[in-house]
Formats: structure tokens, C-alpha cells, sequence
């Protein structure tokens, strides 16, 4: 059993430094799919597996895919590394290296007073799946987090419109306010006939 | 009444010098002149009347005018004490200054800024009366410096002339030396006598001659340093040897300035000051002894160099500092009466002497006698006056030098001891003071002109305005002599001083003295002043000084003093003030306020390289704070 | 559910690593914006593993529930963040990041 972890584990650590160093975007938003991918493969080897299969359907699914609609449409090229600030990449290497440190350090140092501690309230339950272990706290005890996801997803979404969306002058559109308001003084006028230059007061408007 | 008749001495030039020194570019002339001479008059009517009754009826006037400093045991408030010695002061500053302000509106009449300059002149006689009426040192002091001020801003008055700046300048500082004498003399009078007001001081002087002090490993008498301080202070003000340097340089200002401030009041203050004092100096022999000496050597000294000057205000200059020294010999052997007497004699005849010389300078518009000569039928009044003048200081019969002068060389031989050396030195330099009064006439007046036609056309007797103001110190000269000693007996202690200067033993002014010293300074005199006719008028002068040519040289330059200060203490002192700037500058500047600003310009160019404008960059600040905040916790941890 | 001899403190050192290679990816990257947004989805991902790895050891349902918040979390910031990029994209042209540098100073 333990092989699998390791599998999956060194899976995920190469694929992930392939993210970030890849030249490619494309490639890089395919390596952050096999990344979700081997961490989904991580929660089913520990038991979580309705996490699983979410992490495989919106990251997957949903986030990557959109990655990729962005970087198909902004056309960025795999141009070449710039060179500006060549220096720093040690620093930086050094400050992420002591972050490492310093988190094994509390990891190790606090997980030995780690224990189960039997909560009456939110205890596992033998013989139930995951997903409904799940769903009998979200729906419950949890309802309002969940609540607000949903108007967070909600409100992100009415962003995402507002932000990008573009009026274009002269594309015509439904209004259905004005439609409603239509009477006949605003919609019949009487245009005059002078003969031989057609109708004289015609003016177009939208 | 008498509180306002004293008040008003004070107050109206105070106040006519700030009229007119406030208004003086929106004011004209004639108005500016109104005023002060209207001010100074009255003020000189009501010293009148202030000298009948203080002086001659011997009653103190002592009028309160408000609080000044009070702390600790020591309480300073504005006062006008007026008694005898005040009160003869005041008579000869408020009449010289009426003369010179009155003389100015002639002199100066044509410069561009005549109610400043009037302003000045009363400002001054202002702080003159402060510093007489003063009854603590504190406003004597007050009035010292104030005289100073104004002499500097006097002296400077042609201010676009570098030289009349520099000698303004010269003034005020050798008088600052002798102002902190003067300084250290009043703290430790604090110190010692935990008081500066005269009336108590006075009376611990007993006291404080017997308390010692001890400076630098050696014990001194409290007392004697305190005299000495003062003294030191006074030898500034009064262009004493050594501190004399300033005087000469000083001629730079207008005539009338010469004639108010060199000649009658600035440089008497610190005689006046010896003379307040004689309880004091009275039971510091050592001082005395140093104060007869140096007034002696000073007399001397100064006459010797006026031998050789061409200049006529120099020649007049060196002749007060000679008859300072004179006053303040006598004042040394406890005479001060007698000194007090030559000082008011000698503020008048010197004073008229001045000013003849202003009138001579603004006929002849030069002031070097060697370029005049034979102008005595185009200018007779002025000769006159010079006539009279010199008669004065050389000391004839009966003109008011001979009894001034005459008493002063008694006394001073009637002393003994060191008394009997200043009276040698005296009898030598009034053979000099007669050699050049006549040198002054004889080639002034006499003989062949040496100016130019058109300039010798253009000498004419001075104006009316000029003239006039003259005859009151025609009067001083002629008569003051006589009214001292007959009617006031001004020499004896127990005559018109009394109460007012201390004297150890009372025996002072019998005279008994022979009938050889008591004649021999006219004698001298008489002879003196044939030799200078007789020099002058064959022109023996020039060949005298061919064959004594170094001593010539040594008179022509003043002995080197102000070369010898030159090389010493002005070069001392501004190679001081020059390493001191470069240390302020480069050492003290570059660490501390440049410094400081250096650094914090570099530190926040330093931050300024943070912001590189590059997101990863915030990205790793923010990376790398998280990380400091987790190391810091796992090490609280630890 | 079971504990193996893979214990709690393996999966949390995997999940300390994860989210160090995702810091990496912040500050280390040349080329786009993009990949920021990338590394950020990464740190999400082994804050997601840290919890389920917790909830697991501690019988505790609490971190799965949220774990499937942070989720949904994650993918309204994607959204929001890939609308904005769009945007700075359409207004100035590019995204490289040496063109992306007007606060500088």
C-alpha cells in the first residue's frame, strides 16, 4: 500500500515542478491536469473518494479547462526567457527552501501531541460512503458556509460578466422595458408623402 | 518736580532718538532737527537746575522708576541716583551734546540722512545719562554697553567707507574685551558681596578686602580682583595703554561725533566709573598702585606719538588719551576729586577743540595739516578758538586747564611713592601736549598755504549755526576752571564731593606742596609751547626727525602696537575661527545634520529598489515575510 | 479509512512541499501571468491535501466539508482572476511580465 503513496507522491512533485517551469502555457496547463489528477489519486488512497471525484471534476473539469480557453485566446507564444532579473532566482530558491524548513519544522515538531479526538458531533461513521458522511453535515450543521459558497459563485459570476462584457455601438438587443412602455404615441408617426422625394420627415432611430 | 525735572534729562533724548530714528526716511530735516535740538536743550536746562539742587545743595535725588531683576538675594531695579559726582556728569553731557547737536545740523546740514545720524547722537547721550544715574552695576553696565552700540554705529556712520566699518568694528571689539573684565568684576561681586547695588557693596568693602580667593594655585584678595576687573573694563572704554588701539582708528566718524563721544563722555565713563567706585578702590592699594602707573605711562605714551601725527583729528585723538591718562593718574593716588575736575574741564576745552578742527576740515576739506596753512585771517573765530583751547591744555594761567591740571600734578607728587613717578611723567607730557597744541596752530594757521589756490579762495569762516553753539564751550573753557576750584572748591574732600567720593585719610587737597612744584607745570607749559612755535614755524621739525629717524619712525607708527596685536591675537584668533569653521563644517555638519540627511536619503534609495514595479517580485516580499513570521513562531517554540 | 504505515505526518510534509513548489511558482516565473495563477491553484490543492489528510487521521468530518468550501472557493477566484486577465489583456496588449512593471519606483 505504501508504494502507491510514494507513487503518487513523487507523481505529483515532478508534475507540479513541471507547472511552474514549463515554457509552453499549454503544457503547463496539461501538467496542472495530471497534478490534479495525482492528488485526486492521493485522496482516494486515504479514503476521501467523493473528494476525489470533485477535485477531478471542477479542477479538472472546469478550472483547467478554462485555463486553457484563456491561454488559447490570448495567443501568448512560448517566447523565450527575457532575462531581466537573473539574480534573484537563488534568492528565491533560498526563501522557498526555508519555508520548507520551517514547515516540516511545525509539522514535525506538533504533530506528535496529535490524536483522535472523538468529537460526538461530527464523528465518522463506519459503513457510511463518503458522500453521504459528507451531505449529512453540509446540509445540516453546515448549511450556511454552504449558502454562502453558493452566493460566492453566484456574485463571481456576475463579475466575470460585468468585467468582460463588451458593448459593441450598434449591435442591437431587446429592451424589454421599452418594449413594455410602447404606445402609440411612440411607436406610429405620420410621414409625409412629397411626391417625387419620398417621404420627407423619416428619420431612423434604435 | 524734581523727580520730573531729573526724569525728563533721561527721557527726552530717549525719546527724540526714537522719534527721529523710527521716522527717519519719512520725516525731513528741518523737523528732525526740531525735535532733538528742542529735546536736548530742555534737557540741558533741567541738568541745570538738577546740579543746583543735588550738586551745590547737596541734596541726593533718588528716584525709583521700576523693577528690573530680582532673584535670590540679589535685586537690580531702574533707579536715577543723582548726588554731586552725578550731577557735575550730567552738566557736562547734557551741555557738550546740546553743542554737538546744534554744531551737527551746521556740519552735516547736506548728508543724506541727517535725523539718523541725530537719532544716534541722542540715542547716545541717552544712554550716556543712564549710565551715570545708574545706582547699581547692573544699569551701569547697561548704559556701558548702550554707549558702545552707539559709538560703533557713530563711528561706522560713512558706512560705504571700508575703513570707517573697520574702525567701527575695531571699536566695539576692544571694548568687548574690557566689557568682560567688567563682567567677571560684577559675578564676583555677586558671588562675594551677594549684591551689586553701589550702596551695599560699598559698605562690604571692608569685608571683602579681607576675604581671599584663590585663582590657579595663588591667593588674591577678593577685593583686588574686583577692582582690577573694573579697572580693566574702564582702561577699555577709556583707551588706556594696551586697550588704547581703538581710539585714533575712531576718527573716522564725523567731527561732531569726535567732539561728543572721544572727547567728553564715552571715554570719561570709565573714569566716572573709578570714581563711583572709590570706596572700593580706596581700600585695594595694589589696584591704585596699578592705576596710577598704567594712567602715567599712558600719558606719556600718548603724547610722544602725537608729536609725530599729521593728522589733525589723530593729533587731537592722541591728546585725550594723553589727559585720560592724566585723570586717571590722579584717580590713582586717591585724588578723585581732582580727577573728576580735570575730566569736566577737559570735556569742554577738548570738546571746543574738536570741533574748531570740524570747521577747519570743512574749510579746507582735508585733514592733514602738512596741505594747509597761513588760513588764520580767513577763518578768525576758529583760530580764536584753537588759541583758547590750547591754552586750556597746556595749562596757562587762568584758563580752566591751568587749575585742573595744576591740581592733578600736585596731588600726584604730594603722594609719594609710585605717585611721584606719574608726577615725572605728567610734568614730560605736558612739554609734548604743548609741542604739538602749537605744532597744530603754528602750521595749521601760520605760514605759507601749501593748498591749492582755488581750495585756499574757498576757505571761509564757518557758518553762523556752527559758531554759535561754540561760545558755551568758550564759556567752560575760560571760566570752568575758576568756579571749580573758588566757588565750589571742587578739590576738597570735604567741599563739593563730599558724601559722594570716598577717602581713606581726609588730609587730601592741603596743599603742601613748594611753591617750585606748584608752578612748575605753567612753567613747563610756557616753555613748551616756545619750543613749539619755534620748531614749527622754522621747520626744524623736518630735520629733527631726519636725524632721529628711528624714534621718529617708532612716534609715526604708533609703536607698532597694532601691527604687534595684528601678529598675535588677530592672527591667533582667526586661525581659531578658521579651524573651528572647518571642524563645525566638515566634522560636525557631516555627521550630524548632513549626515543624518545623507543616510536617510541613502536608506530610502535603498527601499526605493524594492519597488521594481514587477509582480513576482511583491510576490516574493510577500512570500518571505510569511516565511519570517513562521521562523520566528518555530524558534518561539524552541 | 484504514492507517497504514503511512503516517499523518507523510502526507503533511507532501502537502509543506506542494505548497513551497507553489510559492516557487510565484516569484520564479519569467514569462506570464498565467503561471502565477497556476502556482496559486497548486498552494490551494495541498491546503486541500492538509485538510482531508486531518480530517482522516482526527475522525473528523469537519475538514472534508471544508475542503469541498475551499473548492468551490477556488474556482470562483479562478474565474474572477482569468475575467481580470482578459481584461489587462485586452487594454495594454500583452501579459509578459516585464511589460507588467508601472509601479515601478
Amino acid at each position: 500500500m505504501a508504494i502507491f503513496f510514494y507513487l503518487f507522491a513523487s507523481l505529483l512533485v515532478f508534475s507540479s515542478i513541471m507547472v511552474i517551469s514549463s515554457r509552453n502555457p499549454v503544457h503547463a496547463v496539461l501538467w496542472l491536469i495530471v497534478t490534479f489528477c495525482n492528488g485526486s489519486g492521493l485522496m482516494v488512497l486515504i479514503g476521501a473518494e467523493f473528494l476525489a471525484m470533485m477535485l477531478i471534476i471542477i479542477y479538472v473539469g472546469a478550472v483547467a479547462v478554462l485555463f486553457l480557453f484563456v491561454v488559447m485566446m490570448l495567443n501568448m507564444n512560448s517566447a523565450e526567457f527575457k532575462g531581466i532579473i537573473g539574480g534573484e532566482s537563488s534568492v528565491g530558491i533560498v526563501i522557498a527552501g526555508f519555508l520548507f524548513v520551517d514547515l516540516v519544522a511545525v509539522v514535525l515538531f506538533s504533530s506528535k501531541d496529535v490524536s483522535p479526538v472523538y468529537n460526538l458531533q461530527f464523528v465518522v461513521e463506519p459503513g457510511v460512503s463518503n458522500a453521504s458522511a459528507i451531505a449529512r453535515l453540509l446540509y445540516t450543521d453546515f448549511i450556511l458556509p454552504f449558502q454562502t459558497a453558493g452566493i460566492i459563485l453566484f456574485v463571481a459570476m456576475i463579475a466575470s460578466i460585468a468585467l468582460t462584457l463588451r458593448l459593441r455601438p450598434g449591435v442591437k438587443r431587446q429592451k424589454p422595458a421599452d418594449q413594455l412602455k410602447k404606445s402609440k404615441e411612440n411607436s406610429l408617426f405620420l410621414a409625409k408623402n412629397t411626391g417625387k422625394f419620398g417621404l420627407s420627415n423619416l428619420n431612423y432611430d434604435d | 518736580m524734581t523727580e520730573l525735572i531729573t526724569k525728563l534729562i533721561i527721557f527726552l533724548p530717549l525719546i527724540s532718538g526714537i522719534f527721529n530714528g523710527v521716522l527717519c526716511k519719512k520725516i525731513r530735516n528741518t523737523e528732525a532737527a526740531i525735535v532733538s535740538t528742542l529735546a536736548i536743550t530742555i534737557a540741558a536746562a533741567c541738568a541745570f537746575k538738577v546740579f543746583l539742587i543735588a550738586g551745590v545743595n547737596k541734596e541726593v535725588i533718588h528716584v525709583f522708576i521700576s523693577k528690573w531683576i530680582y532673584f535670590s538675594s540679589v535685586s537690580v531695579n531702574w533707579t536715577i541716583y543723582v548726588d554731586q559726582l552725578t550731577a557735575i556728569m550730567f552738566l557736562l553731557v547734557t551741555f557738550v551734546s546740546t553743542v554737538v547737536h546744534i554744531y551737527s545740523l551746521g556740519y552735516m546740514h547736506d548728508d543724506k540722512n541727517l535725523p539718523k545720524f541725530l537719532s544716534y547722537l541722542s540715542l547716545f547721550t541717552f544712554f550716556m545719562l543712564a549710565l551715570l544715574s545708574a545706582d547699581n552695576f547692573l544699569q551701569l553696565f547697561f548704559g556701558w554697553e548702550g554707549v558702545g552700540l552707539c559709538s560703533y554705529l557713530l563711528v561706522g556712520y560713512y558706512y560705504h567707507k571700508d575703513s570707517a566699518n573697520k574702525a567701527a568694528i575695531k571699536a566695539f571689539l576692544v571694548n568687548r574685551v574690557g566689557d568682560f573684565a567688567f563682567i567677571i568684576g560684577i559675578i564676583m561681586m555677586m558671588l562675594y558681596a551677594h549684591s551689586i547695588e553701589f550702596k551695599e557693596v560699598f559698605a562690604q568693602s571692608k569685608l571683602l578686602a579681607a576675604m581671599n580667593i584663590d585663582i590657579l594655585g595663588h591667593d588674591f584678595i577678593v577685593l583686588d580682583v574686583i577692582c582690577l576687573m573694573l579697572f580693566v573694563g574702564a582702561t577699555g572704554k577709556s583707551a588706556q595703554i594696551g586697550m588704547h588701539v581703538w581710539l585714533p582708528d575712531a576718527m573716522e566718524g564725523p567731527t561732531p561725533v569726535s567732539a561728543l563721544i572721544h572727547a567728553a563722555t564715552m571715554v570719561t565713563a570709565g573714569i566716572f566709573l573709578v570714581a563711583r567706585c572709590s570706596p572700593m578702590f580706596e581700600h585695594s592699594q595694589a589696584v591704585l598702585v596699578v592705576i596710577t602707573v598704567v594712567g602715567a605711562v599712558t600719558c606719556l605714551f600718548a603724547a610722544s606719538i602725537a608729536i609725530a601725527q599729521t593728522d589733525i583729528k589723530k593729533i587731537i585723538a592722541y591728546s585725550t588719551c594723553s589727559q585720560l591718562g592724566y585723570m586717571f593718574f590722579a584717580c590713582g593716588v586717591s585724588a578723585y576729586q581732582v580727577g573728576i575736575f580735570h575730566l569736566v574741564t577737559h570735556g569742554f576745552f577738548k570738546a571746543l577743540l574738536f570741533l574748531s578742527a570740524g570747521s577747519v576740515i570743512h574749510a579746507a576739506h582735508t585733514q592733514e595739516i602738512f596741505e594747509m596753512g597761513g588760513i588764520w585771517k580767513k577763518m578768525p573765530v576758529t583760530y580764536a578758538n584753537f588759541w583758547m583751547g590750547s591754552l586750556a591744555i597746556i595749562g596757562i594761567f587762568p584758563l580752566a586747564g591751568f587749575y585742573s591740571k595744576d591740581l592733578v600734578l600736585e596731588a600726584a607728587y604730594e603722594a609719594g611713592g609710585v605717585g611721584e613717578f606719574a608726577f615725572v611723567l605728567g610734568i614730560l607730557a605736558a612739554i609734548l601736549t604743548a609741542i604739538y597744541s602749537f605744532k597744530i596752530i603754528v602750521v595749521v594757521f601760520h605760514g605759507k598755504t601749501r593748498l591749492t589756490d582755488s581750495a585756499f579762495d574757498h576757505v571761509h569762516e564757518a557758518p553762523t549755526i556752527m559758531n554759535l553753539p561754540l561760545l558755551i564751550l568758550v564759556a567752560g573753557t575760560l571760566f570752568s576752571g575758576m568756579i571749580g576750584y573758588y566757588l565750589l572748591s571742587i578739590n576738597n574732600p570735604a567741599g563739593y564731593f563730599s558724601g559722594a567720593i570716598f577717602n581713606l585719610d581726609e588730609k587730601h587737597g592741603e596743599h603742601h606742596v613748594s611753591m617750585l612744584i606748584q608752578n612748575l607745570p605753567l612753567v613747563v607749559g610756557i616753555t613748551g609751547s616756545l619750543i613749539g612755535i619755534y620748531c614749527y614755524k622754522h621747520g626744524l621739525n623736518r630735520r629733527i626727525s631726519e636725524i632721529l629717524r628711528p624714534i621718529y619712525l617708532l612716534l609715526k607708527n604708533k609703536y607698532f602696537f597694532d601691527e604687534f596685536y595684528d601678529k598675535t591675537f588677530i592672527r591667533l584668533t582667526n586661525t581659531l575661527s578658521r579651524w573651528s569653521g572647518y571642524f563645525d563644517v566638515r566634522i560636525i555638519d557631516r555627521f550630524g545634520p548632513n549626515g543624518f540627511s545623507y543616510m536617510t536619503r541613502g536608506f530610502s534609495w535603498c527601499v526605493s529598489q524594492l519597488q521594481t514595479g514587477y509582480l513576482f517580485s511583491y510576490a516574493l516580499y510577500v512570500i518571505f515575510s510569511l516565511m519570517l513570521c513562521i521562523t520566528i513562531f518555530v524558534f518561539k517554540y524552541l | 479509512m484504514m492507517i497504514s504505515e503511512i503516517s499523518l505526518e507523510h502526507y503533511l510534509i507532501l502537502s509543506c512541499l506542494l505548497f513551497s513548489i507553489g510559492a516557487t511558482g510565484l516569484f520564479m516565473n519569467r514569462k506570464s501571468v498565467i503561471t502565477i495563477l497556476m502556482a496559486i491553484e497548486l498552494m490551494l490543492l495541498a491546503v486541500n491535501l492538509n485538510f482531508v489528510a486531518f480530517s482522516i487521521y482526527l475522525e473528523d468530518m469537519v475538514g472534508q466539508v471544508f475542503s469541498i468550501i475551499v473548492l468551490s472557493i477556488a474556482a470562483a477566484e479562478v474565474s474572477i482572476g482569468l475575467a481580470i486577465l482578459v481584461l489587462y489583456f485586452r487594454n495594454r496588449g500583452s501579459i509578459e511580465i516585464e511589460d507588467i512593471n508601472q509601479m515601478k519606483g
